[in-house]
């Protein structure tokens, strides 16, 4: 009996031994699987918050929200009823985000290119402080910067010679307004420029150097190896620009402050206008009454929310899909 | 061609150069001691400072590290150690989307979570911001843990550790710089940050006066300096408050830079 006993003792012992390691292991994983689920409930209030409060807006007035053109909290007449509709503010916000993308990306690649193929290595080091340097300046500062330097700078030696040259073009007409939706697209651009050249350059940097050595033997110029870099790293870039777009069209302090916030449709690049984010900036802390007003401006952020959930999901798409053939070596 | 690459290094720096210098020099000659001290006067009125928003800044950003830094360095745990689970596929992808949820749009998160309840306040500021350093603190502390190597983790099991115990001293440990970057570079992310607070803590003139009351913040009150309609002192003062931001995100990049420097030194 006595070994018998012994043996069962040491089983139970080793057994509650292995149930005490594994209960302790079991229970940090426990824990921390649930911190990391924290990410979905997160999420899933903050859509549900939102959706709930723009519910009254988006009853009211249903789909066409999206196209309608008037914003009125409080209508001249008091006994007609607000009306609100966001398609100005979409506009805004794409045609910003376009012109940042037409001035900024063009030099950006030019940074990058001149980072990782034309430049000693030993400037990358402090090019590359200054350009992340310049993303890491507050939004609320390029704004403050665009309103007393950049606008005064634009407004009398800029605009007056582009309206001389473009003035015959409905995008350049009228009187010339300092803040604006060109001065809004042109402090975008400054700001999407650190985003965009870093990406580009870890592309090119992610560029075999057999391909430049190959181009190299044939006889081309440096520009002409700069091409090849370039379009062995296009699907690359086009995820760097992506994630630009992304970042312009959240973008909110710096556009309000220059933007100039009025409510204008399809109007010159040189008047004032307003975007999805800059009108919620802008407007939501004195939104007290009517309840439609806040539920409107929230409608109008869930938007917002939906588009650059949108553009930065194709961004990171293209990104991993162009990161993943780079490394499997095949080309395109 | 070749040329144009540097025009374009040289156009964007312009702007770079141009922001640090009026921010310098304008700056600094709104700045004495008493600008560090001083309750904000009302928009037009000189004399005061801006030391509630320092104050008040300081403690929202401390509040969203008390909330943030837990949640996002044992994300950053789990998707490091557990990463070829399938909930950390979904996790890693959701933390990419919260990254690039606009700022704003936290801001009104922030409202209807927490202002609706009980007003504009300093937990409604901490808790956006918190949602904003989440994913950054998460994202660098996976990194950092996926570089501690396997054979560390070995020993340590090899001694009879048990393996939660050896998550949290021997690796976390070894990954301790990569990710104290993180918290500092999500720290210089989130402090310069307007469009939330200006939902959540409202800005205010006066000293913190509890955490359910709103406060003044750095940012918000350099928004609303620039949208003074009175003249030279408001907007000085707003190049004032900018150049302490300026200067507080500056030491911690610096930081930050000769803490990753040290590590491959």
């Amino acid at each position: 009996m006595k070994p018998l006993k012994k043996l069962s003792n040491f089983l139970r012992k080793s057994k509650s031994i292995s149930r005490r390691k594994l209960s302790g292991d079991s229970a940090f994983k426990l824990t921390i699987t649930l911190i990391a689920c924290s990410i979905f409930v997160i999420l899933g209030i903050m859509i549900y918050k939102i959706i709930q409060n723009s519910w009254l807006s988006i009853e009211t007035y249903g789909i066409g929200f999206l196209w309608g053109t008037t914003w009125q909290p409080f209508p001249p007449n008091p006994s007609t009823p607000p009306s609100f509709g966001a398609l100005p503010l979409i506009w805004g916000t794409l045609v910003t985000s376009a012109i940042a993308l037409l001035l900024g990306v063009p030099i950006s690649l030019g940074i990058s290119l001149a980072l990782s193929e034309f430049m000693p290595k030993s400037f990358n080091y402090v090019i590359s402080f200054f350009v992340e340097l310049l993303a890491a300046i507050p939004s609320v500062i390029y704004g403050l910067w665009g309103i007393f330097i950049l606008i005064p700078f634009l407004q009398t030696n800029v605009y007056p010679y582009l309206q001389d040259v473009f003035g015959f073009l409905p995008l350049f007409e009228g009187t010339i307004r300092g803040p604006s939706i060109l001065t809004g697209g042109i402090v975008l651009a400054i700001m999407i420029i650190p985003t965009v050249s870093a990406i580009s350059r870890d592309v090119f940097a992610a560029v075999p150097d057999s391909q430049r050595e190959a181009i190299v033997a044939l006889g081309a110029t440096r520009w002409e190896k700069a091409r090849i870099v370039m379009s062995y790293g296009r699907s690359g870039v086009i995820g760097a620009i992506m994630l630009g777009l992304g970042r312009a069209v959240g973008e909110t302090m710096a556009i309000t402050m220059v933007i100039g916030n009025s409510f204008n449709m399809f109007t010159s690049f040189l008047q004032p206008g307003s975007t999805l984010a800059s009108i919620i900036a802008n407007e939501f802390t004195e939104a007290s009454s009517p309840p439609v007003y806040i539920s409107a401006l929230m409608e109008v952020g869930l938007i917002l929310f939906g588009l650059a959930i949108v553009v930065n999901a194709l961004a990171r798409l293209i990104i991993w899909r162009s990161t993943r053939r780079i490394k499997e070596g095949g080309i395109f | 061609m070749v040329s144009l690459a540097y025009l374009a290094l040289i156009v964007a720096l312009i702007p770079l150069a141009s922001i640090l210098i009026e921010t310098i020099f304008r700056g600094s000659s709104a700045i004495n001691l008493s600008f560090f001290f001083e309750e904000i006067p009302p928009l037009g009125e000189p004399g005061g400072g801006i030391g509630p928003a320092i104050q008040g800044t300081l403690i929202v950003v401390a509040l969203a590290c008390v909330i943030g830094v837990p949640i996002g360095v044992f994300s950053g745990i789990y998707l490091a150690e557990f990463r070829q689970a399938r909930i950390a596929f979904i996790a890693r992808f959701l933390n990419d989307v919260l990254t690039n949820v606009p700022s704003i749009v936290l801001g009104i998160f922030g409202w209807t979570l927490i202002v609706v309840a009980i007003g504009w306040s300093v937990i409604a500021g901490a808790v956006a911001l918190a949602i904003m350093m989440i994913p950054i603190v998460t994202r660098t502390t996976e990194e950092a843990i996926k570089l501690v190597p396997m054979t560390i983790r070995e020993a340590a099991i090899a001694l009879g550790v048990p393996q939660w115990k050896t998550t949290l001293t021997v690796v976390l440990s070894s990954a301790k710089k990569g990710i104290t970057t993180g918290i500092l570079l999500a720290v210089a992310r989130i402090s310069g940050e307007t469009a939330p607070l200006l939902l959540t803590v409202l800005g205010s003139r006066f000293w913190f006066s509890g955490f359910t009351q709103p406060t003044a913040a750095l940012p918000v009150a350099i928004f609303n300096f620039s949208q003074s309609p009175f003249t030279q002192i408001d907007w000085s003062r707003a190049w004032g408050a900018s150049l302490i931001l300026v200067l507080i995100i500056l030491v911690i990049n610096i930081i930050v830079r000769y803490v990753t420097r040290e590590k491959y030194g």
